[in-house]
């Protein structure tokens, strides 16, 4: 995979289609070819306009996740009420019994 | 507007007995029922679940009790807000049968000041677009000229407080999505102070980002609603841990003397004409409340759209990865010969909309492997960059002048390029990614095709600095008559 300079070097912040279908895979999405195709005309736009970040010196600047400064907060270590789980699994696609059921994941593996 | 049509007012009415809050929420049922046919600014109504509240209120209200500020006036809430037992669908057909079982701490604290809420109002899906055209539902449609959007995220919360349905909504900002939808609407809305309020039930989309804020007609009226919802939240480690001041101390404390900072950049010829002029027919009105205008600089405001583009899909495309089809909204079942991936994989790609997948495409893109530093990190020195600008300029004045949008609101459909799109929210991204609060209220008018568009005026004030904030706007306000003005389709609030 090249580096993001070395787009910036050929001109272009665009992004091939391997590239696209990579992320969607990535990011667990299922698309159609045409909306792959469609995505990466979008997404090489989008990153074109980004690209207009780099014409700012950030050299030595620390990066700012956050915009207000806070730090840790512990809590008191108290039991609180908890959502019933009957509650909770009223929004459960598929169960069984009190359990979350989902495919058989060992056999089959995730893709990877 | 007189005090008969100002929230407060109705509150005095049903605290003393004149009315009372079941008639108030049946008198703003009916008038939703009656105009939002044509609106749509409602997913659902929760009408029943409202009844319940406001009996409840009525009884207290007749045994009594003290039952708050907000004694009951009826508020809906964006439905990217969980209500306990309620649809909240964030406009995605992923969470078309989801029901929360809890409410969000904004919704709790509501009704700990007496109100109703009530209802869940369109919007954008999972709060990510400029016009409520993304919602899965269908468009919310903009009670000044229906066939154009209202604005977005919070695009059903805006148009249901401009056509007069309700005195007050929720929404949710993490670009604009507060200030843009009440520009384009002509309403008051308020993205504060990051932290000020308790994002606990708030759907995440960019959590460093993201913050509830109110909608109304009049600046008082989003006061008193932002005032509610304020402070401290065991639920939400964000929150600013400071007891939250009376953030209504300066409302009515004259401006002389107030420094009213205007950026160059603010003023671009890219604008509508008609915005611009608004700013400044705005900054002869602060001149002649006694403000001093000063000329400030912000050369970093340009950036703000590529910064947030990084920052907000990132942040986004990792907390949207908990909508895997498995604990909660809807599932693909894998066919055949397919594995878990697939699970996740179709449940994702059939149940978000198209804008959606490309943020978190995007997101997915800008933090992967190669690419982290070149974008995520760069975006993140930029942020600090515009913060620091941002609290260099605030030594020069008290609070920033600008408009909310380039342009007042476009066609439902007009635009279909991505980016176009994002540009719209070009002078309210750099609040959020600074963390300080910004307010949009009317500020004028254009005419546009024989129809009377509004525009909003943008201000913007520190961190914490919301006192300030809601003084100038409050002044502004009563300086001018903007915000008398209704739109033709809508009527004046409905009291009973």
């Amino acid at each position: 995979m090249t580096t993001h300079d070395e787009h910036r070097d050929s001109g272009s912040s665009s992004i091939s289609i391997e590239e696209v279908r990579h992320v969607a895979e990535l990011a667990r999405l299922a698309m159609s070819d045409e909306e792959l195709a469609a995505c990466q005309n979008q997404l090489g736009s989008i990153l074109n306009h980004i690209a207009t970040i780099d014409g700012i010196d950030v050299q030595g600047v620390q990066p700012l996740a956050h915009a207000i400064d806070m730090s840790n907060r512990l809590s008191d270590d108290i039991a609180g009420d908890s959502l019933s789980i009957e509650d909770v699994l009223a929004n459960a696609p598929a169960i069984e019994d009190r359990f979350i059921a989902v495919p058989k994941v060992l056999d089959t593996g995730d893709g990877e | 507007m007189n005090d008969h049509h100002t929230m407060s007012g109705l509150a005095a009415r049903i605290r003393s007995g004149e009315t009372t809050a079941a008639a108030t929420l049946d008198a703003c049922l009916e008038s939703i029922e009656r105009g939002d046919g044509t609106i749509r600014s409602f997913q659902c109504t929760g009408a029943e679940a409202a009844r319940t509240r406001a009996t409840e209120i009525d009884r207290r209200i007749q045994a009594g009790e003290d039952v708050g500020p907000l004694a009951g006036v009826p508020i809906a809430i964006k439905d990217n807000i969980v209500t306990r037992g309620e649809p909240t669908t964030c406009g995605s057909r992923l969470l078309e049968h989801f029901r929360s079982p809890y409410d969000a701490t904004v919704v709790a604290r509501l009704t700990e000041s007496g109100a109703v809420p009530f209802g869940k109002t369109r919007c954008d899906e999972f709060a990510m677009g400029s016009g409520t055209e993304y919602c899965a539902f269908g468009p919310v449609h903009n009670p000044w000229d229906t066939s154009r959007v209202p604005g977005g995220s919070s695009g059903g919360s805006a148009a249901a407080v401009a056509a007069g349905f309700c005195h007050a909504a929720l929404g949710s900002d993490t670009g604009g999505s507060i200030r843009q939808p009440a520009s384009l609407c002509g309403v008051v809305g308020i993205k504060p102070t990051y932290g000020r309020v308790s994002r606990y039930g708030l759907v995440s989309f960019g959590p460093s980002l993201d913050q509830i804020g109110p909608f109304a007609r009049t600046v008082e009226d989003a006061a008193l609603v932002l005032q509610a919802i304020s402070g401290e939240d065991v639920h939400d480690s964000t929150t600013i841990d400071a007891p939250c001041e009376d953030l209504l101390a300066d409302l009515h404390t004259p401006i002389e003397g107030l420094r009213v900072g205007l950026p160059r950049e603010y003023l671009d010829a890219g604008n509508d004409d008609a915005v611009n002029e608004m700013v400044q027919s705005a900054v002869q009105t602060y001149r002649e409340l006694g403000a001093e205008i000063v000329d400030v600089e912000l050369p970093l405001t340009d950036v703000g759209i590529a910064t947030y583009y990084v920052i907000g899909p990132a942040e986004a495309s990792s907390n949207l990865a908990r909508f895997d089809g498995i604990r909660y909204g809807e599932r693909v079942a894998p066919g055949p010969g397919e594995s878990l991936f697939d699970l996740y994989a179709r449940s994702r790609g059939e149940g978000f909309g198209p804008e959606v997948r490309r943020r978190i495409m995007l997101g997915t893109y800008v933090l992967s492997a190669g690419y982290y530093d070149a974008y995520y990190k760069r975006a993140l020195q930029v942020r600090r960059l515009i913060r620091d600008e941002f609290e260099g300029v605030f030594k020069q004045c008290d609070i920033l002048l600008g408009p909310t949008t380039p342009s007042p609101a476009f066609r439902i459909g007009s635009i279909s390029d991505p980016l176009s799109m994002y540009l719209c929210d070009r002078y309210t991204v750099n609040a959020n990614i600074a963390g300080i609060c910004g307010i949009s209220l009317p500020g004028g008018f254009t005419e546009v095709d024989g129809r009377t568009l509004p525009l909003g005026l943008q201000l913007q004030a520190p961190a914490l600095g919301e006192r300030t904030l809601l003084r100038a706007a409050r002044m502004f306000e009563q300086a001018t008559d903007h915000h008398t003005r209704v739109p033709d389709s809508g009527s004046s609030t409905v009291d009973a």
